[in-house]
Formats: structure tokens, C-alpha cells, sequence
């Protein structure tokens, strides 16, 4: 791993936000290096956008430390945000504006600091490129939210938060979006943290996940380590002269080697199913939301 | 310096390109257009069903002494409930936010808004008095010194009025202040000499009139469309250029001194939670 690789994009400490009486986050901490994808993953009402919104330098935090490309958010000034790209949740603004025009003259800000993105590429890329000349409040909501992503990406951003992006996305734009993502992370080293209450999405996308429930991480790791972690034994069905097994194993590689070793040819039918995230992540809200609010796991 | 000083024209340059495109937008919409226009509209109609009566002690029509007035309140009506309104509106439509995550989206926002709505003003200044021009006798409009002093009433009111509506444009939350805001405008309207010679209220709605850009626009638009011995029947009997300069003046600069700062006030604290999802 080069030293660039290692550099950490994101450093949070004890992240700490208050509305009122009310805790939204009570100390989350998160690290995010360079070139990664992230996604913050969490039922609604966890403060997924909170903790969002305190990275993009739109809301201080109550308490905490926290850097983002080396600079507190909180003093980040238009360099730093010009290294940003911002998709937020729900857009309704410009809708008597045309989509290229838009894109066009958003990137114009962005000359200063380096090259923006060419409006007519960039389409092409989100899949709009037949509705260049629309009005955008004539969009659909998936051609809305492409939109919503091609402007964060106008000004070609070392680092990218995505706050939900594919909410209302039938499967078919759901997947030519996941397409995008893969793509500006590999090819153009973008470091993304996005945010979803998919775990479907965030185990495609990303590379790590942060489990965020009640206003705290739960969980952090890869989906494999998550689930791994979480409920150790891996369920392993096999047939032997006819008849069917169902055993739990914590090694199910040995688990099975054995199996041969000891049956040879009488073994058929075989099955190994790691235990899905699904079942740990759910059972994890589950356990978070019935726990009295402010009590540290 | 000259670095910083590269990003901040680059931002008010695009704020221009904004401008005009949102300017180019909304004069292409007839019903954008109808519904700045229609005030006007209502209020020729009206005047010139009066265009038989006179200026009290004059010979002149009493619809045609009140064009320029109309031409003054609608400059008022676009160029300062105009921008309140759109920043009402586009801090809740997430058009601020969108801009606050832009590199100096804010500044280029804020320059393009400023000229949209200045434009507008100037534009629906003359499809008013168009046709006020065929419909109404009397206005001098074929003179040099008629639009010149158009131009510096008309700039002058404009640099007074613009950063009150960013001013409150700022404070207000949502629709139900701006119908309050709007009810505020309209009673000014009615004391400030737009119709009638103010000359015929009381003293003190007379000084409470003056106090406010309305009645100086209205003034100016006078001084400038009406024949000279019109200011007979003003206060003063003079069209009063130094008291108008003065006053729109004096509301122009302290504008500018509080409208930045309420301006980066409001910015700062605009977040995903005050936009309506």
C-alpha cells in the first residue's frame, strides 16, 4: 500500500450533535482513506444525514473532532469545497433551468481550481445524455437523482458524499448507478461515502460498511468480516447415501474436508451458506432499538 | 490575493451567465411575465377610466399624472418582492444549498439573482409604459432629459430597494410572511402618492409616505415623464431631485452595509433540514 493509499480522506472522533434535548449522535468515530468506498449504513432516523451534513461543513458539530481532507469542515473554505462533490437527499431547485445548461454552468465555478467535467461527457455517463436540452422539472425521479449525482461530479471531486442515492430508482437505473460507482472509484480513485438504508447497496458498492443505528456506529468491516463476526458459523447441507444433514460449523472449509475425508463418494448434494448480513444487520437495529436511547452498546 | 481574486470573478462571471438565463427564463413565460405585469394592468385600466378627471388646480388628466407613479411602484414590486420572494422560495426548493456547495456558488447566486431581478424591473418597466404611452396624453417622452432622469431614478431606486428584498428575503420563513410582507407593501403603496397626489392626506401619512423608496421612485418616474409644471401640485411644489437622491441614497447604503451581513448570516445557517422534502 502506497502513502498515498494510506492517507486518510475522513478522520472522525467522538462525533457528538444535540437538537434541543435531543442526542442525534452521541460519539461516532470514522476514518475514511483515500480511494475508498464507504457506506454508512443504517435505518432511517440513525443520523446518517446529520453525520453527513457535519463532513460537508453544512451544520458544527456539538462536540468532536473532525477532518476532512485535513480541514475542519466547520472553517473549510471554497478550495476545500472545491474538492468536494455534494449529492444531497430530495433536490427540487432549477426546475425551469435545462439540464445541459445547468450542468454547464455549474461547472464554471469549478474552472479556478481545475478542469470541470465536460457537460455532454458527463451525461453520457449518468445516462442522460437524450435529455440534455429537457427542462429538469420535467424529469423523472430517477433522471432527477442522475442528474442530482452528475452535478456533484461537475467538478471532478477528490471526494464524494452521496446521501441515499438510488431512493426511488427502479432495479434497471438502481444498477446502471451501481455501474457508476464502481466506475469512478476504480477508474478515477474518488473516495466515496454514501449513505443507504439498503444493505443490498451497500454490500455491491462498498468496500466497508458502517453499521450506524441510534446514533452510533454498531459495526464496522466488510461485509464478510460483518457477517463473519457477527454470527460465526456457516451452515453446511450435504446428502449422504440419500439421506440430508443440516449442521452449523465455525470453519466450514474444515468442516467439509473432514466431511470427505471420512464419507469420500457418499457425499452429495453439498451446500455452504454463510450466515447473510441481512439476518446480522436486522437483528442489529432490532437489538439497538430496543435498547433505552444515550446507552452505550 | 490575485489567486482568491480569480475565484471570485470566475464566480460573479457564471453569476452573470445565471442572470441573464433566469432573466431570459421568466421573460419567456407568459405567465411569469402576466403575473408581474397584471398590478399594472389593473391599475392603467382604472386610470384610464379616470382619464377624464384632473389634477386638482390643474387642467391635466388625472390618469396620466399617475403613469409614472404606477411605473415607480412596479419597480418596488418587482425589484424588492421579486428577490424576497425568490430567496424565500429557493432557500426552501434547495436552490441555496446547491449553491452553498458550489465554490463561491453563494456570491454567484446571490450577483445573479440581483441582476434576474433588476432586469425584470427595467423590462417590465417598459411593457407598462408602452402601452401607458399610446393610451394615456400628456407624458414627455421625447426628450432627452426625460430619460435621462429616468435612468438615474430608475438606477438609484433599484441599488435602494434590491438589498431590502435580499434583506428580507433572508428573514422571512415561507409563504405566510410574504403574504404579510406583501400586505405591508400594498398599505405603503396606498399612502405614497402612487394614485393621487400625496398632497391630499394628512401631514403625518404624508411624512410616514416619504419615509420609504415608494413615494421617491414614484417622484423621480414624475420628474421625469410628467411636463414641469406638474411639481406644482407636489409638495414643495418642486419635484425635489436632492431630497430623492437623498433618500433613496440613504436607503441604498445602509442596504449595502446590512444586506452582506444578513446575507452570509442566512447562508451560513442553511442546511438539508430547511429544505422542504
Amino acid at each position: 500500500m502506497t502513502v498515498a493509499e494510506n492517507e486518510q480522506v475522513i478522520t472522525a472522533h467522538g462525533l457528538r450533535m444535540r437538537y434541543g434535548p435531543v442526542d442525534v449522535l452521541h460519539g461516532v468515530d470514522l476514518r475514511v482513506h483515500r480511494g475508498e468506498v464507504v457506506a454508512l449504513l443504517g435505518p432511517n432516523g440513525a443520523g446518517k444525514t446529520t453525520t453527513l451534513e457535519i463532513l460537508e461543513g453544512f451544520r458544527k458539530c456539538s462536540a468532536g473532532e473532525v477532518r476532512v481532507l485535513g480541514v475542519d469542515p466547520d472553517h473549510g473554505d471554497e478550495a476545500w469545497r472545491a474538492r468536494l462533490g455534494i449529492v444531497l437527499q430530495a433536490w427540487r431547485d432549477h426546475g425551469k433551468w435545462r439540464v445541459r445548461e445547468l450542468l454547464a454552468h455549474l461547472g464554471r465555478y469549478y474552472a479556478p481550481y481545475r478542469r470541470p467535467f465536460d457537460p455532454d461527457e458527463l451525461l453520457t455517463l449518468v445516462g442522460l445524455a437524450g435529455q440534455a436540452n429537457a427542462g429538469v422539472g420535467k424529469l423523472s425521479g430517477g433522471q432527477r437523482r442522475r442528474l442530482d449525482v452528475a452535478i456533484g461530479l461537475v467538478g471532478r471531486p477528490e471526494l464524494l458524499f452521496l446521501d441515499e442515492p438510488t431512493v426511488g430508482f427502479d432495479p434497471e437505473a438502481r444498477q446502471a448507478f451501481h455501474d457508476l460507482v464502481r466506475r469512478l472509484s476504480e477508474l478515477d480513485g474518488t473516495t466515496i461515502l454514501l449513505t443507504t438504508h439498503d444493505l443490498d447497496e451497500a454490500e455491491k458498492l462498498s468496500g466497508r460498511i458502517l453499521i450506524l443505528v441510534g446514533g452510533e456506529i454498531v459495526a464496522e468491516g466488510s461485509a464478510t468480516e460483518l457477517a463473519r463476526r457477527f454470527s460465526g458459523k456457516a451452515e453446511v447441507r450435504f446428502s449422504r447415501r440419500g439421506e440430508f444433514f443440516t449442521e452449523f460449523a465455525q470453519d466450514a472449509t474444515g468442516y467439509v474436508r473432514g466431511l470427505f475425508a471420512r464419507y469420500g463418494d457418499e457425499i452429495g448434494d453439498l451446500e455452504v451458506r454463510r450466515p447473510r448480513l441481512e439476518d446480522v444487520y436486522l437483528a442489529m437495529v432490532r437489538e439497538a432499538e430496543s435498547r433505552p436511547a444515550g446507552v452505550a452498546a | 490575493m490575485t489567486r482568491h481574486m480569480t475565484y471570485r470573478t470566475a464566480a460573479v462571471a457564471a453569476g452573470l451567465e445565471r442572470g441573464w438565463i433566469e432573466f431570459r427564463q421568466t421573460m419567456t413565460s407568459v405567465g411569469d411575465v402576466l403575473g408581474w405585469v397584471w398590478p399594472s394592468i389593473i391599475a392603467l385600466i382604472v386610470m384610464y377610466a379616470l382619464s377624464d378627471s384632473t389634477v386638482p388646480g390643474t387642467s391635466f388628466s388625472l390618469g396620466s399624472q399617475a403613469i409614472p407613479g404606477i411605473l415607480g411602484m412596479n419597480v418596488v414590486l418587482v425589484a424588492l418582492m421579486g428577490l424576497a420572494s425568490a430567496l424565500t422560495m429557493e432557500r426552501r426548493d434547495g436552490t441555496l444549498l446547491r449553491a452553498k456547495a458550489t465554490p463561491n456558488g453563494v456570491l454567484g447566486y446571490l450577483t445573479g439573482k440581483v441582476i434576474s431581478q433588476a432586469g425584470m424591473a427595467v423590462a417590465i418597466l417598459v411593457l407598462v409604459l408602452i402601452p401607458a404611452a399610446f393610451l394615456f396624453d400628456g407624458l414627455d417622452l421625447y426628450s432627452v432629459s426625460s430619460w435621462l432622469t429616468l435612468v438615474w431614478v430608475l438606477a438609484l431606486g433599484l441599488a435602494a430597494t434590491l438589498p431590502i428584498g435580499a434583506v428580507l428575503g433572508s428573514l422571512l420563513n415561507g409563504t405566510q410572511s410574504l403574504g404579510f410582507v406583501m400586505l405591508l407593501f400594498t398599505g405603503l403603496v396606498a399612502i405614497s402618492g402612487v394614485f393621487y397626489p400625496i398632497t391630499a392626506l394628512p401631514e403625518w401619512l404624508q411624512w410616514i409616505g416619504q419615509a420609504f423608496p415608494i413615494y421617491w421612485l414614484g417622484l423621480g418616474m414624475r420628474a421625469a415623464l410628467l411636463p414641469d409644471v406638474m411639481a406644482g401640485a407636489e409638495i414643495g411644489g418642486s419635484w425635489r431631485h436632492l431630497e430623492t437622491t437623498a433618500v433613496l441614497g440613504a436607503w441604498a447604503v445602509i442596504g449595502f452595509a446590512v444586506a452582506p451581513v444578513v446575507l452570509r448570516r442566512m447562508a451560513r445557517r442553511e442546511s438539508g433540514s430547511k429544505v422542504a422534502r
